[in-house]
């Protein structure tokens, strides 16, 4: 229980590399495939990069939307894992999550969110060797006074470019 | 095939033909992607009638093609070609972006855009279905206004295909100066990007292509050994981590004071002066206002782009680092110093989709003229045209994008545009233009020694005054032409490369290929030969403007005028070593004494068909 972890985001700090997607894809996929990437930038304008990925919510909406027991959490990270024979991608989940997060695999018949790389998650990994730190490993404590907290994370991209426009150009551009 | 898909994308305008063609792996293998490919496309399809075919009519073609190392190596990138309406030859014009991976992704290693729409259009592909739309919506508009309405747009069309959030595609396009077939005007990519050397904006224009957008679903292609693309990878972003700190603190803005005062190699007041020490004009002074400070494309460990923001008669000014090359063009080569003046005009700049350096360059030419007396308030709508005045300037630049009253002129480019002038005011007015073959020389001044540049660099190169591509003796210098033929051919980012060991590139293009191609090789005979491809068209030129050998391979006037001042003061071109290092550039590349690839060198290239037809050619054209 204590292993649990989440992944923070600092949008402000995202250059918009985008070698998670790469180092992501690699891991989960052997290639580099951004639009197969647990974790994908969005850019709906330049200069507004927000990156979208599961943010595990305590009471895991995803998971109790459904229908085919395709999706159980992970008694070691806390992350949401997908049991790809019994997904038949009819996108339940999408509709359940508070950031519409989960992303249909491009070629094949199932939904795509973070597993956290079984706990070394490696978006977190290149982001801090490439020194932006816009991601960052937290540890659940064992109170959990962060619990509520994750799900306020699981947001719309649109939501959160709205508000970064604010922050950074002052101004609204979408 | 590995590290390609091995297909192109034609589309075909006017008559609303879209295919896919299969390329030819031997080809690839001689010419690999981007600029070389270019050259390759350009020969076959327009080649033997190049002298009659006019850059903005819709018999020339756009391209838009992507490398075996885009994606891979890190920093992505794309390279826009054609023939130039600027130099009338081929330029291989870069820019970096999501576009040329996301390209990938949807299963094309490029595009070719022959023809002319009807009404104003868009491209847009997603995976393998490619449509022409009508770009009602968009056509008129300026950069931001363009990409929010194309981001949404195209949003909502996916959005029919698939359940989820779909993200924004990659998009190219152009602003209202390409939309008016300015020559200054280049393609341009999110908010600071630009493809400006050659002109292809105003090609884009004359084709009624407002933009072309693509989203990719699928993977990069297969490579021919993943874990060593993999290990390779990581090694260069560890290499660039280590070594392009600079870069990434940076970027270039610690040009606008470094290349003013410590190499004495920038333009100011239309390069009546290269040396400055103006320290309001230090890097300090502009990240003050970076409100995002390390800025990169797809992949890209030194982000070396930054976005400036401030507000100005409450407008929110949000654009442009600026780079080095805009801080001089926009800066110091108008009599500006003051960072907040060069990041305004650099976002204007951005905005109506205009080069930089090539409109910075006009900007200072006009300027020279009215400080002469030459051009007047008259001929200038009622401008005031005094160094560092920004309100003229920034008028003058909406005139050019738009073609309004002397903008009109001044839209064809400081060489077509100082010809006209000249007839108009009855004098030689081209000795005032600092350019080569009709593109706007670099920030970057050879008078003083102290810079990468050096005599010959504009003057023998197959892009004119494109400073990211400069002759250069050793042919295998860091900085010459054929090494940036590499960048520009696998299509990457030079500045990445810069900070890595040299053999890692030639590594990693064996690791994705699984072909044998050895930096030998590519400086004796793959350089070489597109290179030859480039400098026969661009001497070929035509129909409005052709380049004589020697003559036209030279340095502008103003460069053998003496620096009035910094450390290298009184230094100038020397005519007799420039002559000589021209011959030996021209010798060491198997051209004659006039920079004409002869039979024997084209031949052992391989290029017998060509070889044949210069012969032909040159029996009843005079160079």
């Amino acid at each position: 229980m204590s292993a649990h972890i989440w992944i923070a985001r600092d949008y402000l700090k995202c250059s918009g590399c985008r070698k998670c997607e790469i180092a992501c894809s690699l891991f989960h996929e052997g290639k580099i495939w951004p639009e197969a990437s647990r974790i994908r930038i969005f850019m709906l304008f330049p200069g507004l990069e927000v990156p979208h990925l599961c943010a595990q919510c305590e009471d895991y909406p995803c998971v109790s939307s459904c229908k085919f027991n395709a999706l159980s959490i992970d008694k070691k990270t806390g992350a949401v894992v997908v049991n790809k024979r019994e997904c038949v991608a009819c996108g339940i989940c999408i509709e359940a999550c508070p950031g519409k997060i989960p992303w249909l695999h491009p070629k094949e018949k199932y939904i795509l969110i973070c597993d956290l790389c079984g706990g070394e998650p490696k978006c977190v990994e290149v982001c801090r060797e490439g020194g932006w730190n816009a991601l960052k490993i937290v540890q659940k404590t064992v109170l959990g006074f962060e619990k509520k907290n994750y799900k306020l994370y699981a947001r719309e991209p649109e939501e959160v470019t709205r508000e970064l426009a604010k922050i950074i150009y002052g101004e609204e551009v979408i | 095939m590995y590290g390609y898909s091995g297909k192109l994308l034609e589309i075909d305008l006017s008559n609303e033909k879209i295919n896919e063609a299969k390329i030819d792996e031997e080809i690839l293998r001689q010419y690999i992607g981007g600029r070389g490919l270019a050259a390759k496309i350009l020969w076959d399809k327009l080649g033997t009638k190049w002298d009659s075919i006019d850059p903005l009519e819709p018999e020339n073609i756009l391209l838009m093609l992507t490398g075996p190392l885009t994606g891979f190596f890190p920093g992505g990138r794309i390279c826009i070609s054609g023939k130039s309406p600027q130099s009338n030859g081929i330029v291989g014009s870069t820019i970096g972006g999501e576009f040329g991976v996301e390209l990938k992704c949807a299963g094309y290693d490029g595009i070719i855009i022959s023809g002319k729409a009807e009404k104003p259009c868009y491209i847009s592909i997603l995976d393998s279905l490619v449509e022409i739309k009508q770009a009602n919506s968009i056509w008129g508009k300026e950069a931001k206004e363009t990409l929010k309405t194309l981001v949404n747009e195209s949003r909502m069309e996916f959005q029919k295909s698939k359940l989820g959030k779909w993200r924004e595609p990659a998009i190219l396009y152009i602003g209202p100066a390409g939309e008016r077939k300015v020559r200054l005007a280049a393609v341009m990519s999110k908010l600071t990007h630009a493809a400006g050397y050659g002109g292809y904006g105003a090609v884009m224009g004359s084709k009624n292509l407002k933009a072309v957008l693509v989203k990719g679903t699928g993977p990069l292609p297969e490579v021919f050994n993943m874990d060593e693309v993999n290990e390779l990878i990581k090694t260069i972003c560890k290499e660039c981590y280590d070594n392009q700190a600079l870069f990434r603190q940076w970027g270039t803005g610690y040009g606008g004071y470094y290349f003013g005062n410590a190499t004495s190699s920038e333009p100011i007041k239309n390069w009546q002066e290269e040396w400055h020490d103006e320290k309001s004009y230090s890097v300090t002074q502009f990240e003050r206002f970076w409100i995002k400070r390390y800025w990169g494309d797809f992949g890209c460990p030194t982000t070396c782009l930054k976005i400036s923001a401030f507000r100005m008669n409450s407008k929110n000014i949000v654009g442009d680092n600026p780079d080095y090359e805009l801080q001089a063009y926009l800066g110091t080569n108008l009599g500006i110093f003051d960072p907040v003046k060069n990041i305004y005009l650099s976002n204007l700049i951005d905005e109506l989709g205009l080069c930089g350096i090539n409109t910075g360059n006009i900007l200072g030419f006009a300027g020279e003229l009215y400080e002469k007396g030459i051009l007047t308030g008259e001929d200038l709508d009622g401008l005031e045209l005094t160094w560092g005045n920004i309100d003229a300037f920034a008028s003058l630049t909406k005139k050019i994008a738009y073609r309004e009253g002397i903008g009109d002129v001044l839209a064809e480019g400081v060489y077509r545009a100082a010809l006209k002038l000249s007839k108009m005011k009855g004098k030689d007015l081209l000795k005032y233009a600092v350019q080569s073959k009709a593109i706007a020389i670099g920030a970057h001044g050879v008078r003083s020694g102290l810079d990468y540049t050096d005599e010959i660099s504009y003057a023998c190169s197959t892009q004119g005054g494109d400073h990211t591509s400069v002759a250069k003796i050793p042919l295998d210098h860091p900085n010459s032409e054929l090494t940036v033929l590499f960048y520009d051919s696998s299509v990457i980012c030079w500045f990445n490369d810069w900070a890595i060991r040299k053999d890692l590139k030639w590594k990693l293009i064996k690791a994705v290929t699984g072909w044998d191609i050895t930096e030998k090789k590519w400086y004796e005979e793959l350089a070489p030969r597109i290179l030859s491809i480039q400098r026969i068209l661009l001497l070929i030129g035509g129909p409005d403007v052709k380049w004589l050998p020697l003559k036209d391979d030279d340095d502008p006037p103003r460069f053998y005028e003496p620096l009035p001042s910094g450390p290298k003061v009184g230094r100038h071109i020397d005519k007799k070593k420039f002559e000589k290092e021209r011959k030996e550039y021209y010798q060491a590349l198997g051209w004659n004494e006039e920079g004409i690839p002869t039979t024997e060198t084209l031949v052992k290239l391989g290029l017998n068909e060509m070889a044949r037809f210069l012969k032909e050619k040159l029996k009843n054209f005079t160079f």
